[in-house]
């Protein structure tokens, strides 16, 4: 099985984001960047497959030199191969969905694994947009019945049911109100949500081991696509802060409060 | 080119109510656009759902059906959404950032040539010069967002907008659609739902929450809840351990609420949780740790052992009832 998963370069998740006093951007001074945490689920799941069913796991990023630190860690995982797609500038959902439907084009991957949503923009489409334009089936939001402290868990069964020899694939999907199961058709796109698996770390030896393997850098213009974005977020602001309230001493005065003065109860 | 088209969602026939903010927000653009706002609902019969939508204020309603929308999928119901908006000359398509507009409008999108803003919030200006409020990096940052194509998507948050007034009920009229079923590539195979006598996360008016400090007991956390009708959400901590059903997670990449009420008990309050919850009118905290984050933004904090205070709390309510 051939598969082929995204890693975006974002924000450490743990670091408080701060808005520029000019509203043109966040503060990048001091910032750490990390792979995309949906993504490390993405890489984890594309690894679990592969142990199991054999081939090949290429992880694909979008950006400038700098996104090769995030790519190295998921070949640091376990990864087989890279992809650096060359492009310093702005990119939105839709212009990543055809960069990587080029790349697609080319790799034939079984099946493309992604997080279904970067923790930078939140905007939840890549996946979606990348599988109308292959005119493939899609999954999102793929998870698994299984709790996270399981033993299935534990001994790294991956989530995903791959159906008779690879022609398709049972995904469990977490939607409002309850887990839908689906059946896709192999080539697919499955976006995964948290709580699919846990990610491994890497151990040093397999990070010394990445730094061998191979990446190949590509470039827009050698696929044939023009990342002019479609949509571009132009003025950012702190969300309105909650003003801090009081502490009461006990749950008399709680209900009271509740009751007399926020008239909730 | 500037009517709205709003895509409704329904399950088994019956409306989702998820889907009346969606009316809302497209009742709005309609005006701020200059064009008319059309509902569509799709699916393989949908003549109830219909009715159920007609009276909040759409200027039309439509109803696709075939065979083939059966079961909601993203490949047919994006070639249905896509014929629909081409017929009525939409220039916007809207729907409820639930993960069924999540995972279907980027799909439109695509079909349509459009860009696309998930999660809005609200709208900037008037005209082809309308921007769209949308949060970025789970809620740190409020971004205004163009998009330059001639027809825009948009999924938006159900709780910002709200349930819209009812009018006098729309014409519900058919609206033809041919799906091409050989090209859909998925199918279904099962639905598990959550069944609860308890109100939905996202429509309750009071909801009590708990996180890590119930250390997998939610027993006083569900207690309190049914004493008062409320909802039982949980943070990720507590999902995460598979002490309760992942569908309870309020968060970012949980659940978005905005209850009048919210009780946060055993929570830390990780930046995560608070994007999820931190619209609520009022916010109740109670843990026993006094430097927990959720503190900082609940208007009553109570610095306490949940299992002592829960049940003193529902003692209290039950009490002056």
């Amino acid at each position: 099985m051939k598969i082929l998963v995204t890693v975006k370069r974002v924000e450490d998740p743990y670091q408080a984001i701060k808005v520029k006093p000019d509203g043109s951007g966040i503060v990048t001074d001091g910032m750490n960047y990390k792979p995309n945490p949906f993504d490390e689920i993405a890489v984890e799941e594309a690894l679990r497959l592969r142990d199991k069913h054999q081939g090949e796991v290429i992880a694909v990023t979008l950006g400038t030199d700098r996104s090769t630190a995030e790519l190295r860690q998921a070949l640091a995982m376990g990864a087989d191969r890279g992809i650096l797609v060359k492009h310093d500038g702005p990119l939105d959902s839709d212009a990543v969905a055809r960069l990587l439907a080029k790349v697609v084009e080319t790799e034939k991957p079984d099946l493309i694994l992604m997080g279904k949503q970067a923790i930078d923009d939140d905007q939840n489409q890549a996946g979606q947009l990348l599988a109308e334009y292959l005119h493939v089936g899609q999954a999102t939001f793929a998870s698994k019945k299984d709790s996270l402290e399981s033993e299935a868990e534990k001994t790294k069964v991956p989530g995903l049911q791959v159906l008779d020899g690879a022609r398709a694939v049972r995904v469990i999907r977490e939607v409002d109100g309850g887990l839908e199961t689906l059946e896709v058709t192999l080539p697919a796109v499955v976006t995964v949500d948290l709580r699919l698996n846990l990610p491994r770390y890497a151990s040093l030896p397999n990070i010394m081991k990445a730094k061998k393997k191979e990446v190949k850098e590509l470039t827009p213009a050698a696929l044939g696509v023009d990342p002019t974005p479609k949509v571009m977020a132009r003025k950012f602001a702190a969300p309105p802060a909650r003003k801090g309230g009081i502490k009461v001493p006990d749950v008399a005065t709680l209900v009271d409060k509740l009751r007399n003065e926020a008239k909730v109860i | 080119m500037s009517n709205v088209l709003v895509v409704a969602e329904q399950l088994e026939g019956a409306l989702r109510k998820a889907s009346l903010p969606a009316v809302k927000a497209g009742r709005e653009l309609a005006g701020k656009v200059g064009g008319k706002c059309h509902v569509l609902v799709l699916g393989k019969s949908v003549a109830a759902a219909a009715a159920e939508i007609a009276p909040y204020g759409a200027d039309a309603v439509h109803t696709a059906e075939d065979p083939a929308l059966e079961h909601y999928l993203a490949e047919p119901y994006a070639q249905a959404v896509e014929q629909a908006a081409r017929a009525l000359g939409a220039g916007y398509v809207v729907a409820t950032a639930s993960s069924t507009g999540k995972d279907l409008m980027p799909r439109v999108a695509a079909r349509l040539s459009a860009g696309m803003a998930t999660d809005v919030l609200g709208f900037v200006g008037d005209g082809a010069a309308i921007a769209f409020r949308r949060p970025m990096w789970a809620g740190a940052v409020i971004a205004e967002v163009t998009i330059a194509t001639e027809i825009k998507v948009l999924t938006v948050r159900g709780t910002e907008f709200g349930v819209p007034a009812k009018a006098a009920a729309a014409a519900i009229a058919p609206l033809p659609v041919k799906i091409d079923a050989a090209a859909v590539k998925t199918r279904f195979v099962s639905l598990e739902q959550v069944k609860s006598a308890r109100p939905e996360l996202t429509e309750a008016k009071i909801i009590v929450s708990g996180g890590r400090g119930t250390k997998g007991d939610f027993k006083p956390v569900e207690s309190l809840a049914d004493s008062i009708g409320a909802a039982v959400g949980a943070s990720r901590a507590a999902c995460d351990a598979g002490w309760v059903p992942n569908d309870w997670q309020v968060g970012q990449t949980g659940k978005t609420v905005a209850p009048e009420l919210y009780i946060a008990a055993g929570i830390s309050g990780a930046i995560q949780h608070l994007a999820g919850m931190k619209n609520s009118k009022v916010i109740v905290a109670i843990n026993k740790d006094p430097e927990a984050p959720i503190f900082q933004v609940a208007d009553y904090g109570l610095v306490a052992d949940l299992f002592k205070a829960l049940p003193e709390l529902q003692a209290a309510l039950k009490k002056d009832a």
